[in-house]
């Protein structure tokens, strides 16, 4: 088995894990990224439509582009990449952190690092994961896989195609589906609102006449050996309207019912998951419960924007490097949600620090103001034209926001 | 025209140990199969346990099989490397007057001669299964229970059969039989025939059509639907030991079994099905399933259920129905056969062919039979020196194309070359989309590896055979 040691070991080859890994060898430390592809890029390499970068490089990017600027400045700087490597168990052994991996070319690698960046990304939710009843036949797909199939396969998965879950992959594999000569009938949302983007909606189901229908639950889906069609039924007032159920003849399902960060590699690691997240507890430093084990992007939590994964990845990156150079935050303070807040991250404040922190509502509002209190009393505040659960919501907290701040001191952040 | 001594039709859980056995004699035999593969049937979607041989009394046959099946196991295990484990098997009453029916089972077990079996106090319930309700009053222990792969079990036989001369015809859906001189002749839906001296019907849920088909006895297989929920193996509820609750007049209740492979169902439930095609799971069942699932354990969790999916039980009276036919010659009924069919197969496949050898079958053992079965290492299954080794003979296994459930190509390659052509047949031999991602991540590699080995096309790729296509274009 070949041993390898570097300064840190990114396990994630996403964009994610390429800024990460940016940032420790921009401040001089060893670092290798472990990608189970055979490319680097992730999920960024079959979202062939654009929309990528508005905020990192102020322009619109495909996915392929985006992440070819990242692979580009990695190339640029010779960071040491191990694709097709799947990494297979993360561990403690005497003060390092053990990182067992496998590949066609190397076989089994044990790599020691003093840090870990946790890149990996997330999964989609399935039919499975929402207890939806009925046959089992060919022809239900999670939109993600309907994606690789379509964009970088070259394979229609079928023709007649209805859409569960209103999540972004979905309304994108709605027109894209369309485009490539597919009748997409509806997108069946079981919320009162959209679960993807306002954009999304606008571009690709209004612009091709494609139903929404919200408040909305499939109820069975049925076929023998292929989907032969899907059972509607209406929720009013939280009830099911059986009676008002409906039928949609359809030979292809697609499923955008949400994403869940991969975590099974931290969890057998013992680094501790947020329940609200499925991401990983981390402080001010983005660091985990295993001190030299930070995460970023979605494994850490689902963004809306890789634009996001990447500033928050940069962050990662840095704080590890300071890690190894042995910087300690003197003091945290604790952050929670206050009122209409589905979660904060992090999870603690560095008062020494700007920390910019990200956070999701529970609830869409008009005119709503997102309030920093600390120990009740309102440090900052920010108004917003409009919020809803799908939009990911930003600010910064830094040292003359928390200066009151004393031993025991917390800060809440609010949505009213 | 293909001659055979014996025709076996139906290739699930009782057809391939039926036919196993045979191939250790000097006959030719056939195993036909409707669908594109084998165990696809009732086989494939089962509770997958070895029964603690205390639920019926040895009156009955069934439970003198499942008693003589479930000392099998040990042995085929050995030959047929299938996963499989005696991992133990609780009755929990959560009442006391459920005391008295445990009191019933373990009478009946220690009269059927059930080794190790013991009657539990509340405190030692809790012990053996710290996960189980805090409100159990006591129960039973069988200790020699069992947990095992069901798919993994047939498919093994098959091959085992196969390695010693079985013929096994998969898409021969036998539609017409006539006596010809001392043959049946038999033949499918599309048109093959074979000839056959003597045949076994373990058809499961179409016993009846196949009796029929051969003027044999008249009765009707009716359906019985059971579905279940599988968990994913990261779940904090996985008990060590599978757990009955005290069983009602119709089934043996909803249990909750730590799968052998690493991960946990709940089910089955038990409901008239609408037809033999009826595998749809349906949303009051399913919530029945986690009601009852979590009076046992509790700590059971939606947001652990990683699919659901029904199976049908080929019902017929009470006891199996298994005997030489009284009006078709050379005809051997195998029907009826639900739990505890599987912990009883290996046992029916010695006692059909008494049943043939009394009809007159002429049995030869074969010097040259080999029970063993070649053992294709599993990348989850082996630590990281000993993967490292197969990397080294094999880079295929460096290659994890299944994350969830830790499955390398070489893993796939082996289904393929095995005989396991479709999505399905992959995922039951190797568990690729079988894990938490239900095949998101793997799918589409497969199909890659799939129509490298076999040369087809896109459009001939299929979940399961027949129309079940999974790609319907390409650009």
């Amino acid at each position: 088995m070949k041993q390898l040691n570097y300064d840190a070991v990114v396990i994630g080859g996403g964009a994610a894990g390429m800024a990460a890994a940016i940032e420790l060898d921009a401040r001089g430390h060893s670092v290798l990224i472990l990608e189970r592809e055979d490319t680097l890029g992730g999920i960024l390499m079959q979202c062939i439509h654009n929309g990528f970068g508005l905020i990192e490089f102020n322009e619109e990017l495909t996915g392929p582009e985006f992440a070819q600027r990242f692979e580009a400045q990695a190339r640029e700087k010779n960071i040491e990449t191990s694709l097709n490597t799947t990494v297979l168990e993360l561990r403690e052994e005497n003060g390092f952190k053990a990182v067992y991996c496998v590949s066609p070319a190397e076989g089994m690698m044990r790599i020691e690092a003093r840090a870990v960046v946790l890149a990996m990304g997330c999964r989609e939710r399935n039919r499975g994961n929402i207890r939806i009843p009925g046959t089992r036949p060919a022809g239900v797909y999670t939109a993600g896989l309907a994606q690789r199939l379509v964009n970088i396969e070259g394979y229609i998965p079928g023709k007649d195609v209805v859409i569960i879950g209103s999540g972004d992959i979905g309304l994108i594999m709605a027109r894209r589906m369309t485009w490539s000569g597919c009748k997409v009938h509806a997108v069946i949302e079981i919320l009162p609102y959209p679960s993807g983007l306002t954009r999304n909606i606008v571009q690709c189901l209004n612009d091709f006449n494609i139903p929404l229908y919200l408040s909305h639950l499939v109820t069975d889906i049925y076929g023998k050996d292929r989907v032969e069609g899907i059972e509607v039924t209406p929720i009013e007032s939280g009830a099911l309207m059986r009676e008002k159920a409906f039928k949609i003849p359809c030979d292809t399902v697609l499923l955008s019912v949400g994403l869940v960060p991969e975590n099974e590699l931290s969890r057998n690691a013992g680094i501790e998951i947020q329940p609200t997240t499925n991401g990983p507890w981390v402080d001010s430093a983005l660091m985990t419960t295993m001190p030299g084990v930070f995460a970023c992007g979605n494994v850490l939590h689902v963004h809306d924007l890789v634009d996001y994964v990447v500033e928050e990845a940069r962050r990662a990156g840095a704080n590890a490097a300071a890690w190894l150079s042995g910087y300690r935050p003197a003091r945290e303070i604790r952050l929670k949600t206050g009122a209409n807040i589905r979660y904060v991250m992090p999870m603690r404040l560095n008062p020494e620090r700007e920390n910019r922190v990200y956070m999701r509502s529970l609830v869409v509002k008009n005119d709503a103001r997102l309030e920093v209190r600390l120990d009740g009393a309102v440090v900052k505040s920010r108004k917003l034209a409009h919020v809803q659960p799908s939009e990911m919501l930003s600010l910064t907290i830094g040292p003359t926001d928390v200066a009151a701040a004393g031993r025991d001191s917390v800060i809440e952040i609010a949505l009213v | 025209m293909e001659q055979f001594d014996v025709a076996i039709i139906g290739a699930g859980v009782c057809g391939a140990n039926i036919a196993r056995k045979l191939s250790q004699y000097e006959l030719d035999v056939a195993l036909l199969e409707r669908e594109i593969d084998v165990s696809l049937g009732t086989s494939k979607a089962n509770s997958g346990i070895v029964h603690g041989g205390f639920h019926d009394h040895i009156s009955t046959l069934k439970a003198r099989l499942e008693l003589q099946g479930a000392l099998m196991f040990d042995r085929l295990h050995e030959e047929l490397d299938f996963p499989f484990e005696r991992c133990g098997i609780l009755v929990a009453a959560l009442h006391e007057d459920e005391m008295h029916a445990i009191e019933q089972l373990y009478l009946q077990g220690v009269d059927n001669g059930v080794i190790g079996i013991e009657m539990c106090s509340r405190e030692r319930m809790l012990e053996l299964e710290p996960k189980l309700n805090p409100d159990v009053v006591g129960g039973l222990y069988a200790p020699s229970g069992g947990i095992l792969e069901p798919y993994r079990f047939v498919f093994s036989l098959v091959e085992s059969a196969k390695k010693n001369g079985v013929r096994v015809k998969t898409e021969f859906e036998v539609s017409v039989a006539e006596r010809e001189g001392d043959y049946w002749r038999i033949r499918s839906t599309s048109g093959q025939e074979i000839r056959a001296r003597y045949v076994v019907n373990s058809a499961g849920l179409h016993a009846d059509s196949i009796s029929a088909a051969f003027g044999a006895e008249r009765f009707e297989i009716a359906p019985r639907k059971g579905e279940y929920y599988l968990l994913d193996r990261m779940t904090k509820s996985k008990p060590s030991r599978v757990i009955f609750p005290v069983p009602t007049e119709v089934s043996k209740g909803i249990l909750v079994i730590p799968t052998v492979e690493g991960t946990v169902l709940i089910g089955p439930t038990a409901s008239p099905a609408q037809g033999k095609e009826d595998f749809a799971t349906t949303r009051d069942q399913l919530e029945h399933i986690l009601h009852s699932a979590r009076m046992m354990v509790p700590s059971i969790s939606e947001s652990d259920v990683i699919t659901s999916f029904a199976g049908l039980r080929a019902s017929y009276g009470s006891d199996f129905y298994i005997k030489l036919s009284d009006k078709a010659p050379a005809f051997v009924q195998v029907a009826g056969i639900q739990s505890p069919g599987l912990t009883a197969s290996p046992a029916i496949g010695d006692y059909v062919k008494d049943l043939l050898k009394k009809a007159g079958l002429r049995l030869v053992e074969k010097s040259e039979w080999d029970p063993y079965v070649h053992k294709v290492p599993r990348a989850r299954d082996a630590d990281p020196y000993a993967l490292d080794g197969l990397v080294a003979k094999d880079p295929a296994y460096g290659d994890i194309v299944c994350r969830c459930e830790r499955v390398s190509e070489a893993e796939i390659v082996a289904a393929i070359r095995a005989g396991h052509t479709t999505l399905d047949g992959i995922k039951y031999y190797t568990r690729a989309q079988m894990g938490r991602c239900q095949g998101g991540f793997c799918t589409y590699k497969i199909i890659r590896i799939l129509m490298r080995e076999t040369g087809m096309s896109f459009d001939e790729v299929t979940k399961r055979g027949g129309d079940s296509t999974v790609l319907r274009g390409s650009l």
